[in-house]
């Protein structure tokens, strides 16, 4: 398919892998930022064939695994409301708040329903005067734009029944973050093409060079990351570290100016929680004073909601790679993707699914991995 | 972290899974245990406790196989096919993945009040067209009407009724190591042409549905007196589902060569918009043959010999190691688990 299997070529893959493994002269530990990036990884088994040459930290940017339970529990409770129509994106629906997820509310009588992009929520509420529509407006940079569009429309179309439930998070304090924490692993990432294809890299130029940490903006697909992989390779190998893009056909320096205004427009930088990981100053997105009456959560007086995470998941450990998911005494018995104690249990992409997963392919039931 | 002493409580403080939820149906995880946990119990008996697509109970001598389905599609008329050419295929197909005849079909209807006759005039003749198709007659029916509001315009109810053969009795416990994996058709044609024409999800396709009956495909393979060890029809939770389950019964584990997998450009393509695998997508024309190696070139001259089958292959291979595990070649030689999904496939965000 165009645009497609062309980056998925096997026979140039086994060149890029051999590449890596010739200029690597000793394992590097790497990460890559964003969960679509862990998704081809692990769905590939990129890190498999690359064993003893890379270690691949899965690193925070999920939006579903890095929204913090707060946030989660506000939405069930809006979702539980009769006089709202509570909209997501659809992995959010099984990620486990409290007590329980969006779709045992569902189950319950809430009105939830999936939606592709936040203008469809709006389309919703101009549908249903009657009731209030709410979005969960999660993501990184890259969902930001179709966020603060939405809320954009919505007051130049006047619909007063629209709020959106933010919980927005941006890279660069994320990365800050990580490379702060005094057991910290990660010699290199792998930037999400993505939230650049927005942002543009002129933050990472910042961080490139205060952690002295090559930093290259990567595309998805098997070819886009393998190719990122060996520029930090031979970046460390060289021992510079400056961004690189890998993903030229959609990213420039500047980002996409027209999605940046919209986003300063309607958002404005805040301090936000993250899942596991706990409060990061200023790494967060809120709603401007002026859009105040499309934020849902003064709306509905959520205000008051307060929740800590759970003491026995792990996440944060995880997400920073300091712990190994099968190294979580919770992991595989009291923390199943059935029954998942925090959200890395809950998506394929989940650091903690993919070695549940891959324990039980190697013949290891995931009880004794745990144990081990 | 901020700490509060108010714990907040869904709106039914009560066990965390104490109501139906909508991925019991999705054919994964969820709806194994709904069966294992609430219908077993109360109806256990040595038919039903195989576990198969159909039962089958021994009636004056001769083994008659049975097996209904209950269709409950939305939009109920989709490109390719309706909910009635659907319920009628479903059910013939349970039964011919049994290696069995099929004899006769009945028919439950649960119509909403206000309902419109033209539109149900559409979907019964094409599950006459379906029926007289496939040589099987609808012998009885049933209706009943809800209030507006309580169902979805129109739910169906199948049932068919079947005489077993005693020269080909596939069952989901006989894939062996060293069987052949064949796939008659592309797959995730019926999941993505529902999920187009669903109302909200603003992409346009021409994605049709694939469904159709497989009795013709398994009558091929009966000529050709290929034993099958396992047919199935990879439904609800597609391909990756029903060889989980097969994986499962056989205690053996399943290799997919994804290079193989046939899957059509506009299905990958829509797939790829929305973040779902296709091996996740439901099928309603596709039969997964799980045969000896050396019957293995044989069954794919049978099935290619019929219209359903013309572009049938080998997708993979059933191994000795890692049992109870679908495994997956990836197009770049790596290995991934193709596991049983909790519940509904859930389109990711990123």
């Amino acid at each position: 398919m165009k645009y497609l299997t062309e980056y998925r070529d096997a026979g140039i893959a086994r060149s890029l892998i051999d590449r890596i493994k010739r200029t690597a002269t000793r394992p590097w530990t790497l990460m890559e930022v964003c969960g679509g990036q862990t998704h081809t990884i692990v769905r590939q088994g990129l890190d498999e064939l690359l064993e003893g040459a890379i270690e691949m930290i899965h690193g925070p940017g999920c939006p579903v695994c890095v929204t913090p339970l707060e946030q989660i529990d506000k939405a069930l409770t809006l979702a539980a409301r009769p006089d709202v129509i509570f909209t997501s994106f659809g992995d959010m629906l099984r990620v486990p708040g409290s007590d329980c997820d969006l779709q045992q509310v569902r189950a319950r009588g809430g009105n939830v329903r999936v939606v592709y992009s936040p203008l469809d929520a709006l389309d919703l509420a101009r549908r249903n005067p009657d009731r209030e529509v709410v979005f969960f407006a999660v993501g990184f940079e890259t969902t930001a734009p179709a966020n603060a569009m939405a809320v954009w429309r919505a007051r130049e179309l006047g619909v007063k029944n629209f709020s959106v439930l933010v919980s927005h998070v941006t890279v660069p304090p994320a990365i800050s973050a990580i490379m702060e924490s005094p057991d910290n692993r990660v010699q290199g990432f792998l930037a999400a093409g993505h939230v650049c294809a927005v942002m543009g890299w002129t933050e990472y130029e910042l961080l490139a060079a205060k952690y002295r940490v090559p930093i290259v903006v990567t595309g998805f697909e098997p070819l886009d990351i393998l190719e990122g992989m060996l520029m930090a390779v031979e970046q460390l190998e060289k021992r510079t570290h400056v961004v690189e893009n890998q993903y030229v056909r959609s990213v420039r320096r500047e980002g996409t100016p027209a999605a940046r205004l919209r986003v300063e427009e309607v958002f404005e930088l805040a301090d936000r929680k993250w899942r596991g990981i706990g409060e990061i100053p200023m790494s967060g997105l809120k709603l401007r004073a002026e859009f105040s009456e499309y934020d849902a959560e003064s709306k509905f007086g959520l205000g008051d909601i307060r929740v800590s995470e759970p003491v026995e998941c792990h996440a944060g450990e995880v997400l920073t790679g300091k712990l190994k998911p099968p190294r979580c005494p919770a992991f595989g018995t009291r923390c199943t993707p059935e029954r998942p104690l925090g959200a890395l249990m809950v998506s394929a992409e989940g650091a903690c699914a993919a070695y549940y997963h891959l324990a039980k392919y190697r013949d290891e039931p995931a009880e004794t991995r745990a144990a081990s | 972290m901020t700490t509060s002493p108010l714990k907040l409580v869904c709106p039914t403080p009560s066990l965390l899974n104490d109501r139906v939820q909508l991925g019991h149906g999705s054919g994964g995880k969820m709806s194994a245990a709904l069966f294992r946990d609430h219908f077993l119990p109360a109806f256990a008996n040595d038919a039903l406790l195989r576990l198969g697509d159909g039962a089958v109970v021994n009636v004056g001598g001769v083994d008659v196989v049975v097996s209904t389905d209950t269709f409950v599609v939305s939009p109920l008329e989709f490109p390719g096919g309706n909910i009635g050419s659907l319920a009628v295929h479903g059910s013939l197909n349970d039964v011919a993945m049994m290696g069995a005849r099929p004899v006769l079909l009945a028919t439950g209807y649960v119509l909403e009040e206000g309902f419109s006759l033209e539109t149900l005039d559409r979907i019964v003749r094409s599950m006459g067209d379906a029926a007289r198709l496939a040589g099987v007659p609808i012998v009885a029916g049933d209706t009943k009407v809800v209030e507006r509001g309580k169902a979805d315009g129109l739910y169906i109810n199948t049932t068919c009724v079947a005489v077993a053969d005693a020269e080909l009795s596939p069952s989901p416990e006989r894939a062996r190591a060293g069987d052949a994996v064949i796939i008659s058709a592309p797959i995730g044609r019926h999941g993505m042409a529902i999920m187009a024409a669903r109302e909200g999800l603003a992409f346009e396709t021409t994605i049709t549905s694939d469904s159709a009956c497989l009795t013709g495909l398994v009558d091929r393979l009966r000529t050709e007196r290929i034993d099958a060890h396992v047919l199935r029809d990879p439904t609800r939770g597609g391909v990756a589902s029903a060889l989980n389950e097969i994986a499962a019964s056989s205690c053996v584990g399943i290799e997919l060569d994804e290079s193989e997998l046939p899957v059509p450009d506009d299905v990958r393509a829509a797939c790829e918009v929305l973040g779902l695998d296709p091996l996740y997508v439901a099928n309603e024309g596709v039969l997964i043959a799980i045969v000896d190696e050396r019957d293995a070139e044989r069954a794919l001259r049978a099935l290619h010999a019929h219209p359903l089958g013309a572009t049938a292959r080998r997708i993979g291979r059933v191994t000795a190691s890692h049992p109870r595990v679908v495994s997956l070649r990836t197009g770049l030689g790596g290995m991934r688990i193709v596991d049983l999904l909790p519940g509904d496939q859930l389109p990711r965000i990123c």
